[in-house]
């Protein structure tokens, strides 16, 4: 794989790419996370190379799913002109999915990610992650576990966006003499043309990097299992749900629940006064909110293909339930029994599009 | 209370096979268990994972789906995308410990008067075995 190094930061150097591409009208405009406002961060789409200097797209944190936002983008029709698109591998990941359930289209897109560090809770303090940036970058480099961090991404195996055109080297790699950049695609060579006379050779696979994917795999499998999920039951599920107050922001800033009108939010799912006479009689009492469980499972049942384990839903959750975690979980055991991975390939065919002759026999008669 | 348990069941059938055999059954006056209420869909795969969580939710002691044989759905592919649901709901209760046991998806031609009988109440038999579904009258759920 072709790849060079540029001596600066890791985003000085996305910076550097983009302003090539955008000086040689490569692309027309980019999608990246910036400055925006008095530290705030945001993703923003920008045309001008003057506000290239805001953005600051290996900053540790995801206010949106990036997939998310390009599929808004992208719904009705492609953009026109060329897009520079840098996000992360999960952002990426839930984006194929949205392409391949007709969410969002890939054309005149390139995309420029990396080998993903993680990112803080949203509910960070401002102050204290800026506090916590250096300490960020050191377990960038050395692959420790990072408590601070999202449960999710303290967990994630994909953090390397195999997808991508554009691939910076940042997990795993000592980013403080510069920034190694590799060109995945032909797409992405097409786009670099000219950026440098010379390349060098660099690979995506390196000791370093299965050491760190070992690492989360470990403690993923432990997190899942201290979940214990398989002892809940009904008792377990109400238990770990409740304090859920049925805001429904987990399914909002999820990247796989992309219903314009949410099933839970229908009139179908509207409880009226007759449904709850009829509860009471058989219960005597009833918990309102009501169907936060029937939620739960009922959003499980349209995402599990799907979750790329992005930690969106825990990170918004009011109430701080472990939504991704569990999430996750369960959807990493449909995914296998369908023997899918989401985001991965294009041409795999999402499981409820698909079917065999002969298949699931255990659960038939 | 384990004796006069009288099972509460709900029935999906797809109108083409399921539904049909079910009326066989009763001009053949074949017994079927008068715990189960039935559904009437257009088929099988019009039945989605959360209606039958909903039921069991709502307290059925019981779920069965029932639609034409594999190859034979009425609209050609439907009962094929019924199992994969199936079989994705299958997971995620597996991975709760909820009963599993309570749902069951069974292939009923028109033709099968006697088969829907039977399998009616086998599966009838089966969840007055498993006793109550435990949510039906506790308290401060939904
Ligand atoms: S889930 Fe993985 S890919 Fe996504 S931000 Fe966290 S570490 Fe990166
Ligand atoms: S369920 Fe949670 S972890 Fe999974 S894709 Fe949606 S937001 Fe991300
Ligand atoms: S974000 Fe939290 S409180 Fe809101 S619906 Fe999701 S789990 Fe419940
Ligand atoms: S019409 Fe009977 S299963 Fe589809």
């Amino acid at each position: 794989m072709k790849s060079f190094k540029i001596p600066k930061s890791p985003d000085d150097t996305v910076k550097d790419i983009l302003l090539f591409l955008l000086k040689n009208e490569k692309v027309g405009s980019i999608f990246a996370l910036s400055k925006v406002h008095n530290n705030n961060h945001a993703y923003t789409l920008i045309t001008d190379k003057e506000l290239l200097s805001n953005i600051t797209p290996t900053y540790p944190l995801m206010l949106a799913n990036a997939g998310k936002m390009i599929s808004r983008l992208t719904m009705i029709e492609a953009v026109k002109s060329p897009v520079a698109v840098v996000l992360r591998p999960c952002e990426l990941r839930a984006l194929f999915e949205l392409v391949k359930l007709e969410q969002a289209k890939l054309d005149n897109l390139l995309f420029v990610s990396f080998t993903c560090g993680g990112v803080f809770p949203i509910k960070t303090k401002k102050d204290g992650l800026e506090n916590k940036l250096k300490e960020y970058w050191e377990n960038v480099k050395t692959g420790e576990d990072f408590q601070e961090l999202r449960e999710s991404c303290r967990i994630c195996e994909n953090f390397v966006p195999d997808n991508a055109d554009i691939i910076l080297q940042l997990a795993g790699n000592d980013t403080n003499t510069g920034t190694s950049v590799l060109i995945k695609t032909e797409k992405g060579a097409g786009f670099l043309e000219g950026i440098r006379d010379q390349f060098d050779e660099g690979s995506l696979e390196s000791t370093t990097l299965d050491t760190i994917r070992g690492k989360r795999k470990e403690r993923k499998q432990k997190t899942f299992a201290d979940l214990k999920t398989e002892d809940f039951g009904i008792e377990g599920l109400i238990n770990i749900f409740g304090r859920c107050i049925n805001c429904h922001a987990c399914s909002k800033a999820c990247p796989a629940c992309y219903c314009k009108l949410c099933y839970f939010e229908s009139a179908d799912s509207e409880s009226d006064p007759s449904t709850f006479e009829i509860e009471l009689k058989k219960r005597k009492a009833i918990r309102l909110p009501a169907d936060t469980v029937f939620y739960h499972l009922g959003r499980l049942t349209h995402v599990g293909f799907t979750c790329v384990g992005c930690g969106m839903c825990s990170d918004v959750c009011p109430t701080n339930i472990p939504v991704s975690t569990i999430f996750s979980k369960v959807s990493e055991r449909i995914q296998k029994a369908f023997e899918y991975t989401p985001g991965k390939d294009l041409e795999e065919k999402v499981p409820m599009s698909i079917f065999e002759m002969k298949e699931f026999e255990d659960v038939e008669d | 209370m384990a004796n006069n348990f009288k099972p509460n069941i709900i029935g999906f059938l797809c109108n083409w096979c399921s539904y049909a055999a079910a009326d066989l059954a009763g001009s053949s006056k074949l017994e079927v268990p008068a715990t189960l209420t039935t559904i009437r869909v257009m088929c099988s795969s019009r039945v989605d994972p959360v209606h039958i969580i909903s039921a069991y939710l709502q307290g059925a002691d019981g779920v069965l789906i029932a639609g034409c044989h594999p190859g034979d759905c009425h609209y050609q592919t439907g009962n094929y995308y019924t199992r994969r649901r199936f079989a994705l709901l299958h997971k995620i209760m597996e991975t709760f410990k909820l009963d599993p046991e309570r749902f069951r998806l069974s292939w009923i031609s028109a033709s099968e008067g006697k088969r829907f009988s039977e399998v009616t109440k086998e599966f009838a038999e089966h969840i007055e075995k498993l006793g109550p579904n435990p949510l039906k009258n506790k308290p401060f759920i939904e």
